[in-house]
């Protein structure tokens, strides 16, 4: 087990490298000069040219590259073009928003999506099947961005339940950071539920029909039995994959509501960071959600072999 | 004495997309203490339907009617949650293929005696003890050790002796073997048919064999229910049948059994296939296919069971060798 982890983090490492790359190359196709922004409209020509040998855009790419590189090793991403702080600071405190936001919604999914898919795919065909089926429709096709906005006015606007957008630290007020998080998390939790209902219903139908399944009713097991102990342990491996594919994208902030929700986390820091042309802000971010990821994989891998003690890991 | 399992009249129609599929279409059979009990027939002619039905695992798309009575208790009538603790009490399951029916994710032992659990309270501790003792039982090598593992690290042969172990865990009085051999290769076979006559020797549990294998019949069965599209054609002691098989169904059946000694000569068959479950003849299900085809009653009227000699039935009005050659 402790061999399986090393060598995954090791690769791990590997893929962070390529994605420093593939993040640097890509903004330098970026239209549009950082320095250029950062002094607005008027400024001379030599205090341009100073600024940009301060960052070293003088040098050349490759010499760039490797001293982000080489600087990024040691934990320092730079410094923001825009406030002049370290990246790894600005990043670093968006992250409670984000993990907060992000776990919140996940739970929430997994609390709608696992009793609806299970009894959906018991009682197929049913009508708590067909109500199933309307609200995951309804939940991936409807934008995340309307039913937001139709929230905060129902539950902020018309009953006033609920803050319409702001961010309490949950260290700070656990309380307010509840009404605060319900909403955003509740909106990106919706959607998240409804692709969830549906893939829990189709492997639970898939399990269901298994030789096995009838092995243990032939037992005289009651249902619940059936269902828990030996349907839903084995249609539970594949669900663990897509909620750990959503909760990783979550990770990466969701930016539209975000943004709607004036949520402080990543994915609003990255809309800011691309429209000031902050590369350094974006580089950290971007590079901290890829961390993310490969976390979140690692865990999988390692949740996947206990789920199954047909996959071993070695 | 009783009968452990008696079916009556049991019919098993299936909703299709086609209209109603007659899967059985009236059968009785019993099978008594330490019986052997053999259901034969083709793929489709409704044996393992009628076993499924009357334990109640048909599918939820079947419509069963008919009586069933398990040990004198009348199962048509009781509710769900009362059949199903009778059947999981009283009968033992062994299905067709060991390498779908065990669950991957639970480990032999905790899937031989949850039955246990369920019915007799065994605590979880105890169960442990009494899962080794079942694997010791059928013949599993090192079981203190094979306890607690996945069936993935088992052999075919081995999971179907873990199945077999599993179907005994509460000492049932009726085992059903639902084609038991059919997935394993043949000298595993031989010793699965071998270890559940010796159980069944040991135990006294009574045995319904699902199989289409007549040479596993002869061996280990008591009596024999011939099957074909829904109906039995012919049952009775095993050797009677064997002897003087009476319905041209059994004859032809028989006929059709490769026989090694006849080195490379081609194999004989039965011309034909049986007509569908959604479209029963009125007459005789094998007439189209009949080498004797007696006359017009056979296509349009339906025969019924006769006895022929001691708890010897056929279905036909022409029942071979015809009287005269008996004697």
């Amino acid at each position: 087990m402790a061999r399986f982890v090393i060598r995954r983090l090791l690769q791990s490492a590997v893929v962070l490298l390529g994605v420093t790359l593939v993040v640097f190359l890509l903004l330098q196709l970026v239209p549009g000069d950082p320095v250029r922004v950062a002094l607005g409209t008027r400024f001379d020509p030599q205090t341009y040219e100073a600024l940009r040998a301060r960052a070293g855009l003088d040098q050349p790419l490759v010499a760039q590259y490797f001293d982000y590189l080489r600087r990024a090793l040691t934990g320092d991403l730079g410094v923001s073009f825009r406030s002049g702080r370290p990246v790894t600071a600005i990043v670093l405190e968006r992250l409670p928003a984000t993990l907060s936001l992000a776990v919140t919604a996940v739970v929430f999914a997994m609390a709608i999506a696992f009793p609806l898919g299970i009894v959906s795919a018991i009682r197929s065909g049913s009508l708590v099947d067909h109500a199933a089926r309307v609200f995951s429709q309804f939940g991936v096709s409807v934008p995340d961005f309307w039913m937001g906005i139709m929230g905060i006015l129902l539950f902020s606007g018309v009953l006033g339940w609920l803050p319409p957008s702001g961010y309490v630290a949950l260290t700070e007020d656990p309380g307010r950071w509840a009404s605060h998080v319900a909403l955003p998390a509740a909106t990106v939790g919706l959607v998240t539920a409804s692709i969830l209902t549906r893939f829990i219903r189709s492997s639970m139908l898939e399990v269901l029909s298994e030789d096995y399944v009838r092995t243990a009713e032939a037992k005289g097991l009651r249902t619940r039995v059936v269902v828990l102990r030996h349907v839903l342990r084995n249609a539970l491996i594949p669900v663990v994959t897509v909620v750990a594919v959503q909760l990783a994208s979550l990770l990466g902030g969701v930016i539209v509501i975000e943004v709607l929700f004036a949520w402080p986390g990543i994915g609003r820091l990255t809309y800011d960071a691309v429209a000031a042309r902050d590369y350094p802000v974006l580089q950290g971010a971007v590079l901290l959600v890829a961390a993310l990821f490969l976390l979140v994989n690692l865990l999988v891998d390692i949740l996947y072999a206990r789920l199954d003690p047909r996959i071993t890991v070695k | 004495m009783k009968p452990v399992l008696a079916v009556e009249d049991l019919t098993v129609t299936i909703g299709t997309r086609r209209g109603p599929a007659h899967a059985v279409a009236g059968v009785d059979w019993a099978v008594r203490p330490g019986e052997t009990l053999a259901l034969v027939g083709e793929s489709g002619s409704g044996k393992s339907m009628s076993v499924l039905a009357a334990t109640g695992l048909a599918p939820r798309t079947a419509r069963v009617a008919g009586r069933v009575h398990l040990l004198g208790t009348e199962l048509t009538g009781l509710g769900e949650d009362r059949r199903r603790q009778l059947r999981g009490r009283h009968i033992g399951f062994v299905f067709q293929d060991p390498m779908t029916s065990l669950n991957p994710v639970l480990t032999v032992g905790r899937q031989v005696t949850e039955a246990a659990e369920e019915h007799l309270g065994l605590t979880r501790r105890a169960a442990r003890s009494r899962a080794v003792e079942l694997l010791e039982l059928v013949g599993i090598p090192s079981a203190g050790q094979r306890v607690d593992a996945y069936p993935h690290q088992f052999s075919g042969g081995m999971r179907q002796r873990v199945v077999i172990a599993m179907a005994l865990a509460c000492e049932p009085d009726l085992l059903i073997a639902d084609e038991p051999t059919t997935a394993l290769d043949v000298t595993t076979q031989a010793q699965i048919v071998e270890l559940v006559a010796d159980l069944q020797r040991r135990l006294g549990t009574a045995v319904v064999w699902i199989t289409h294998d007549l040479g596993v019949v002869a061996g280990i069965a008591d009596t024999v229910a011939v099957m074909y599209a829904g109906r039995i054609l012919e049952q009775g002691p095993v050797d009677a049948v064997f002897a003087t098989p009476s319905h041209p169904y059994t004859g032809a059946l028989l006929a059709a059994r490769p026989d090694p000694a006849a080195g490379g000569a081609e194999l004989v068959t039965i011309a034909g296939a049986p007509p569908s479950p959604l479209d029963l003849p009125a007459g005789c299900a094998f007439w189209p296919r009949c080498p004797v085809r007696g006359d017009a009653r056979c296509e349009h009227e339906l025969p019924p069971l006769v006895p022929v000699s001691a708890g010897h039935q056929v279905r036909t009005f022409y029942p071979q060798p015809s009287d005269g050659e008996r004697q």
